[in-house]
């Protein structure tokens, strides 16, 4: 029931989004309101098994949103940034040393791993190419290879990023 | 003076992609193309986007039309689709390749090839 309720609830703020400038109530014309609620319900109805898997709604949480946000403003940015500035150097002299390496996350939950998973794709010069299901492991396609990181057999995955603690921030986030 | 500012990031992006598409005809397989053409692109991308945002707020601020904050909103919603789908994406066609057997060329070390070749 909480999760049907959630998924409309959900449905019904993206709408809002969509439509938002359309009138006088607040932002909304009335007959958007009438028609998006009717299309959260049904939306909700439908959709809520998949879009709530597990009964924990640990993420319908506004504070874990906004810290979301906030991560995908600031740190992830920045990490891109910087990470696109050396790739962009890369391109222009060509001097690539490419290889997979094997990263330990240490995530507990399948959220986090997807999260650090696009958070490591998202970097240029990182991508992560499948997945250790037991474990946990990411394997990990760098671009340039740092020669301390060729022999060791598993690399954490704080050693990816530069300035910030980004496995930090997504425990934060999602567990 | 924000319109200069939307301006600049619109360049720097345009910058970005440029390089990015260069980067897939210099790159030497299919691993370091895929970070040229999809992280690069969607870099250049976000900055295009915020010069959109940058530009709809300056109008929204000087003339109240509504249809600036459409604008803007449809462009950040557009902005989290792209990152989440291109991160999807580039992951889901990383992994098919090596699955199908296309090897990282020139690589100074592979862990996945030596797991799958224990199995």
């Amino acid at each position: 029931m909480i999760r049907l309720l959630a998924t409309m609830v959900a449905a019904f703020v993206a709408y809002l989004l969509l439509t938002a400038g359309s009138g006088d109530i607040l932002l909304w014309s009335g007959p958007e309101l009438v028609a998006g609620a009717i299309i959260a319900i049904i939306v909700g109805i439908t959709s809520y098994r998949i879009f709530c898997r597990s009964e924990n709604l640990r993420m319908a949480n506004p504070l874990r949103i906004l810290l979301l946000l906030v991560y995908a403003a600031i740190p992830l940015l920045i990490e891109m940034a910087r990470a696109n500035i050396d790739v962009a150097i890369r391109v222009i002299t060509g001097r690539v040393h490419p290889g997979i390496i094997r990263v330990r996350t240490g995530m507990k939950t399948d959220l986090g791993l997807l999260l650090l998973a696009n958070s490591i794709t998202l970097t240029p010069g990182t991508l992560s190419v499948d997945v250790d299901e037991e474990s946990r492991d990411l394997y990990v396609h760098l671009i340039n290879v740092p020669e301390a990181l060729r022999t060791e057999k598993s690399v954490d995955s704080r050693e990816l990023f530069t300035f910030f603690n980004i496995p930090g921030w997504i425990r934060r986030i999602a567990e | 003076m924000i319109t200069t500012a939307a301006l600049i990031c619109i360049v720097i992006g345009v910058i970005f992609n440029a390089l990015g598409a260069i980067g897939i005809l210099r790159f030497p397989d299919v691993y370091t193309r895929l970070h040229a053409e999809t992280k690069m692109t969607t870099f250049g991308t976000i900055f295009v986007s915020l010069g959109v945002i940058l530009y709809a707020a300056g109008m929204l601020t000087g003339t109240g039309d509504a249809q600036y904050l459409t604008l803007g909103i449809h462009t950040a919603i557009a902005v989290i689709a792209l990152a989440f789908t291109n991160a999807t994406g580039s992951h889901a066609i990383a992994r098919a390749a090596h699955r199908s057997g296309v090897k990282p060329d020139p690589a100074v070390v592979d862990r996945l090839s030596e797991v799958k070749r224990r199995d």
